[in-house]
């Protein structure tokens, strides 16, 4: 976690060796990356708010990382961090984000009627259909970085914010530390409370600090579009319904976010965007669409199937168990989603997840019939 | 945790009434003395190595505390906290210490010829016999604060240091990265290896970063002399042995102690210590002489006793369970330490604890014959 350390006057006395991590067991972006020679170079900076470079990087000091699963590492504290740190950044960027160069540009695209079908997933097969993002807010440091003056100030301009939607959109505010036992508990039964991250990984960037002070949770009075207050960002956006109707829960999610947006404008506080990164994040691995579209769908037989694993990387779409990541399937169902942030646009994306999963039951339906799907496995998008 | 946030640039346009924290959950030493007046005249304080306001209240915040068990809920980064944030620190060190004044002198007294008895402890009660404190080295900041580099060096340090001591002290040091598996199963069969914390309270303060580097421990070929490296504080030592015999452990830990310590003096570094907190250390519970002397001693009869919570306070002791601190007496053992840190000698604390235990070692044998012991009631010292 950036902590005191991270802003040490006396650090700098030593020399650049002597302040190297020990980076030897890890296995992340960040200790791929950070060589002794860019440590050198950017240790002594630091962006205007103050983030410095073990800031960015505690994290990924701290969590040497899974021999299997590729962790991040490192986080942003506020806008300026991708820009102060590119040279640590971008190549995190570029490994992460499937070749995505310093000089390529992204795609934003949250016009709905873009995305051609996706209202027809079969409902005996596709239980729900979810959408998230996140969203930050110009002009205010990140999760990791920021004081409680600040997120107070952005958990206050949520509420107003929110708090002007009407018709499908009309809801309400529930702040974390005046949550009533029963308004948890209906929470905790709708799937939708969010507690205290306990993940390492999460607590290491910072973003647990002062808990529960200004975090909270806002819903529709439908419970299908949620925001999620001061998390792991600034705003978490979701939408989310039963069935396979993805077309409809991509129109809220567009609508939603782009009226939420507006009245931040009118505050003079958008949200952070680059035609490079796209929406900015405090986790590298959400830069570009920060999306994640997917559904719980019944796959029992593709599953098992040897070409399981080739058929989702070739859709650009990857699985998990229906508790989020790091859960198994049970009963079959799995959670299947974009794999991509970056270098896509959110229609691109939510579009590869209705033509993949619509693929993908097409195929479940033929191996109940004992046929083959030999002929049916896509080509690499 | 003392994080970015506590060195974040753009809080200081937040009035201090948006930046105060809400203490209105808590129950720690922090919360009880940091009034939003005080907030606003120490935060935009930092000692010469940077450490906040926020550095030192992070902790606390963190961890709103325990109705039975009042934590401290803020630490040092340096020696110099002490005297920025006097104002808040004074008032928590004389809460916790026993009405100790910013104008009270502390006594040190480590010669082990000034304790009377102490080698005659009844070894069918008391089972082992132990001594503890910690030690800062002047110049570097503490194990919330510390960078790699300062950290590796106090290591360095240490082991030098440790490295040339003979006779009864010669001994090993094992670095916590580099362990073998016998070693660390060994360290463990021994009860001395200590792990990475995960005490949240410990966590919070940011001790734990860069885990296990610079990280290990020390001890004598014959295991009654140990010695912890950039765990909570700089070094901690420890003298130990089973039996009653605690002269002969005091005299180890004052003989071992003042010998590091004339090694260190020796290449130029002191311990932090001041005439009126004592030997200075992460923790403010732990000013003074950082001593706790304690024994593993049979009380069955005594511990059922209506009166044992009573003669406890009086005699200036306090009890444990076997495991340590948080933990729950076993087959009617228990353990039995000084309660106080600041304000007496090691001398004055040693010997409350042989006089006490030899006291309570008699209460037991009255109890066990069914006699009373109303008239071995002691005044409070």
């Amino acid at each position: 976690m950036p902590f005191g350390n991270t802003h040490n006057n006396y650090k700098l006395k030593f020399s650049a060796e002597d302040e190297y991590p020990d980076l030897s067991k890890h296995n992340n972006h960040m200790a791929k990356a950070l060589t002794l020679d860019i440590y050198k170079k950017l240790r002594d900076k630091q962006t205007p708010s103050g983030f410095t470079l073990d800031d960015v990087i505690q994290t990924g000091v701290d969590n040497p990382g899974h021999p299997f699963i590729m962790t991040v590492g490192c986080v942003a504290g506020d806008e300026e961090t991708y820009e102060v740190f590119k040279d640590l950044l971008d190549p995190v960027i570029q490994d992460r984000h499937g070749g995505y160069k310093p000089t390529d540009k992204h795609k934003t695209d949250l016009n709905f009627e873009n995305l051609k079908g996706g209202d027809d997933l079969d409902p005996k097969y596709v239980l729900s259909s979810r959408v998230r993002t996140g969203r930050s807010i110009i002009g205010y440091t990140l999760p990791p970085h920021c004081s409680r003056g600040e997120r107070r100030a952005i958990e206050k301009m949520s509420i107003e914010a929110l708090s002007s939607l009407d018709g499908e959109f009309k809801g309400k505010y529930y702040p974390l530390k005046d949550m009533s036992d029963k308004e948890q508990q209906q929470l905790i039964d709708d799937h939708f409370l969010f507690d205290k991250p306990v993940s390492p990984l999460l607590l290491a960037s910072g973003m647990g600090r002062d808990w529960p002070d200004a975090r909270g949770i806002w819903h529709n009075d439908n419970k299908t579009f949620l925001v999620w207050v001061n998390e792991e960002d600034h705003l978490r956006v979701i939408a989310m319904e039963k069935g396979g109707n993805m077309k409809e829960v991509f129109r809220r999610f567009c609508v939603g976010l782009q009226k939420i947006e507006a009245v931040f404008k009118k505050h003079n506080h958008g949200f952070m965007w680059n035609e490079h990164l796209g929406y900015v994040l405090t986790c590298p691995s959400n830069l570009g669409t920060g999306l994640r579209g997917g559904v719980h769908v019944k796959l029992p037989n593709l599953s098992k199937h040897a070409k399981f694993e080739e058929v989702l990387n070739r859709l650009r779409l990857q699985k998990r168990g229906t508790g989020g990541v790091d859960t198994a399937a049970e009963g079959g169902v799995f959670d299947i989603s974009n794999a991509d942030r970056l270098g896509f646009s959110e229609v691109e994306q939510v579009q590869m997840v209705v033509d993949g999963v619509k693929l993908m039951i097409e195929m479940e339906k033929k191996l109940e019939k004992g046929g083959s799907i030999d002929d049916m496995v896509p080509a690499q998008k | 945790m003392p994080f970015g946030n506590t060195h974040n640039q753009l809080k200081m346009n937040y009035s201090a009434a948006q930046e105060y924290p809400d203490l209105s959950k808590h129950n720690n030493h922090m919360a009880k003395v940091l009034t939003e007046e005080l907030y606003a005249q120490l935060r935009e304080k930092a000692t010469p190595s940077g450490f906040t306001l926020d550095d030192v209240i992070q902790t606390g915040i963190d961890n709103p505390g325990h109705p039975f068990i009042m934590t401290v809920g803020c630490v040092a980064g340096d020696e110099e906290t002490y005297e920025v944030f006097k104002e808040l620190l004074d008032p928590v060190i004389e809460d916790r210490h026993g009405g100790y004044k910013p104008s009270d002198k502390h006594k040190t007294d480590l010669n082990p010829d000034h304790l009377k008895g102490g080698d005659d402890l009844d070894p069918d009660y008391v089972l082992s016999s132990r001594v503890r404190t910690g030690r800062s080295i002047r110049g570097f900041c503490l194990p919330p604060h510390c960078s790699r580099g300062e950290r590796r060096a106090v290591e360095d340090l240490a082991v030098e240091g440790l490295g040339s001591l003979d006779g009864d002290l010669k001994g090993k040091y094992y670095a916590l990265k580099n362990m073998t598996d016998e070693e660390q199963q060994q360290l463990i069969d021994d009860h001395f290896l200590f792990d990475k914390p995960v005490s949240p309270l410990l966590l919070a303060s940011g001790m734990a970063r860069d885990w296990p580097d610079a990280r290990g421990i020390w001890h004598n070929d014959n295991k009654t002399f140990l010695v912890w490296v950039n765990e909570e504080d700089h070094l901690r030592v420890i003298s130990m042995q089973k039996g009653g015999n605690m002269k002969e452990v005091f005299n180890r830990f004052c003989t071992g102690l003042t010998k590091i310590e004339s090694l260190f003096k020796d290449k130029g570094h002191e311990f932090m210590w001041n005439e009126h907190l004592g030997y200075v250390l992460t923790c403010p519970s732990n000013l003074g002489t950082g001593l706790r002397a304690g024994v593993h001693v049979k009380l069955p009869c005594v511990s059922k006793h209506e009166k044992f919570g009573e003669i406890l306070k009086r005699l200036r002791l306090q009890k444990r369970g076997t495991g340590g601190v948080d933990t729950a007496a076993v087959g009617g053992v228990f353990d039995i330490s000084n309660a106080d840190r600041l304000g007496f000698s090691e001398v004055d604390l040693v010997q409350m604890v042989v006089d006490g235990v030899k006291l309570l070692v008699e209460m037991e044998k009255r109890l066990e014959k069914g006699q009373s012991i109303d008239d071995l009631m002691p005044a409070q010292k």
